[in-house]
């Protein structure tokens, strides 16, 4: 069996009296691509944010890289925090920093880089996520949405993370963007060797880039597979969820790329 | 379940438990940040290199230097008005010289301290609060928390210290010229002129008042960042809340402050008073 990155054993998230999860346990393995899906309010963001370590499981574990999520060696935890990172779904940049800043700051805070070398790295990232130099000394609030996402994930990978976190990576972009958006993670995901776990309820995105699928249903996980697996399911919400028309439509024209290709 | 119709007769009790939890539950919180706080100073002093700088001086400039204007206008008002009303009771006594008693002890001692407080809380406090409250709807605040960059140490502390700074120099810009409109309204009511209001000045008011007003700015300066930080990440990420908790922030701020100075007018009674 493959080293998992990430491991949820029995994880349950509780906000007052109000169950999200229950007894969740998931396993994602290096170099896949893990979709979490489910209804509105099944908590597919706060599983997400489980994982980052933003909410504390009520009970249960999160593992990553094999060390607790909560413990208490600030060393460790410095350590994980650089081995992972996170595109938020809005790309929650500091709308106080230029663009430039946005993407150094995880740099800079490591305070072993020199500044020419910041520079160069940053310009680097930028690069491959497409975005042209003369937008570095723009403020976020300036950008449309798809060149703020862009320049999110080139903060995100600025340490370069093993683990890429996506909440929502397509969400609010026109289906042009979306699409050259899919392709830049699905490039990114081969040249640097990224284990991806996504949130998503955009079917194009979930068809065109998972290995595999996690489906959230009723505070529980319902399955977790491949996307033939889980398309072969029979739960009525799974074939809500795939089988409706849209779901159809995404399946197709995935697969019939997937045989193109 | 069976709907009840009728009103709970412990109603009123059952509302003062929840407000009295409520108010313990925001006591607990700000106790959390402000122990946090302390850690990270002690982080700090160990680490000096550490220490975020520009955060601090962005926010003494913008709780500071741009609140310049508006105290400067209303502690003029004040000053004036004060000394008008003054002038003419201290006229019927023949009693004019005691205006530089009274304007200089109620507003160095009190006036200046108080008013500048609750300016800046409504100006620099609702502003903080709804910065950081931006922060958590645009998730900026997670996105710090992600990458291992501490909220007491980059946003709360800087503003607590930038506060801590400004607040005792706008109390006595203030004072000045909250002193400056007491001494142009006195000499038109009274005849009483500039050289000799400004040279009484210092007989008639013990310099410990001063000392003291500028002790209340620094207290005032502390709790109003923390009662505004407070506030700022407790806003859930949505419009409503970034409402109710700025309102919540600039109320509870002003009325802290309130509180404080009379806590302070009680443990320093027989301080400056000759």
């Amino acid at each position: 069996m493959a080293e998992h990155v990430i491991e949820m054993k029995g994880l349950w998230t509780q906000f007052g009296d109000h169950i999200v999860h229950r007894d969740i346990d998931l396993g994602v393995c290096r170099g896949e691509i893990m979709s979490l899906v489910g209804g509105s309010g099944s908590g597919k963001t706060t599983l997400l944010r489980q994982m980052l370590g933003l909410e504390r499981p009520a009970r249960g574990e999160v593992l990553i890289f094999g060390e607790a999520l909560h413990g208490s060696d600030p060393g460790i935890m410095r350590r994980l925090r650089d081995r992972r990172g996170v595109l938020f779904q809005e790309g929650a940049l500091f709308s106080a920093l230029t663009v430039f800043d946005n993407v150094a700051l995880p740099l800079r805070e490591l305070r072993t880089l020199d500044q020419g070398l910041i520079h160069d790295l940053v310009m680097m990232k930028l690069r491959m996520v497409g975005i042209e130099p003369q937008h570095a000394d723009k403020m976020p609030a300036e950008l449309s949405g798809g060149m703020v996402k862009r320049i999110a994930l080139a903060r995100a990978l600025a340490l370069e993370p093993e683990l890429l976190f996506l909440d929502e990576p397509t969400a609010g972009l026109d289906p042009d963007r979306s699409e050259s958006f899919v392709t830049l993670i699905r490039e990114l995901h081969r040249e640097l060797n990224l284990t991806v776990v996504m949130v998503t309820h955009d079917l194009d995105t979930l068809v065109a880039l998972s290995t595999r699928v996690a489906v959230l249903c009723e505070q529980r996980l319902l399955i977790v597979g491949t996307l033939d697996e889980v398309v072969a399911n029979a739960d009525p919400f799974i074939c809500n969820f795939f089988m409706g028309e849209r779901g159809r439509r995404a399946l197709t024209a995935g697969k019939g790329a997937q045989y193109l290709a | 379940m069976p709907v009840h119709a009728r009103r709970d007769p412990l109603r009123l009790l059952v509302f003062l438990g929840r407000k009295l939890l409520s108010v313990l539950n925001h006591l607990t919180a700000v106790v959390a940040i402000l122990g946090q706080v302390v850690l990270d100073t002690g982080f700090l002093v160990r680490q000096p290199a550490r220490i975020p700088w520009r955060e601090i001086s962005s926010n003494i400039y913008r709780t500071g230097t741009q609140a310049l204007g508006i105290t400067a206008l209303v502690g003029f008002l004040i000053g004036v008005v004060l000394s008008y009303l003054s002038s003419q009771q201290l006229k019927l006594f023949g009693a004019d010289a005691f205006i530089i008693n009274i304007l200089g002890i109620s507003v160095i001692r009190e006036l200046g301290p108080v008013l500048a407080a609750i300016l800046i809380a409504g100006r620099s406090g609702s502003a903080i609060t709804a910065q950081l409250g931006v922060m958590r709807v645009t998730q900026e605040l997670d996105a710090m928390a992600v990458m291992g960059i501490p909220h007491t140490l980059r946003l709360i502390l800087p503003k607590m210290l930038a506060l801590a700074v400004s607040m005792p120099l706008i109390v006595l810009w203030t004072d000045a010229i909250a002193l400056l409109g007491g001494m142009v309204a006195a000499h038109a009511e009274l005849g009483i002129g500039y050289s000799y209001f400004l040279s009484s000045l210092p007989d008639a008011v013990p310099i410990a008042n001063l000392w003291l007003g500028l002790g209340k700015g620094v207290v005032f300066g502390l709790l109003i960042a923390l009662v505004a930080c407070h506030f700022g990440l407790r806003i859930e990420p949505n419009t409503e809340s970034l409402g109710i908790g700025t309102t919540n922030s600039v109320v509870t701020s002003i009325t802290v402050v309130i509180i404080v100075d009379a806590v302070f007018a009680i443990m320093f009674k027989d301080v400056g008073i000759s």
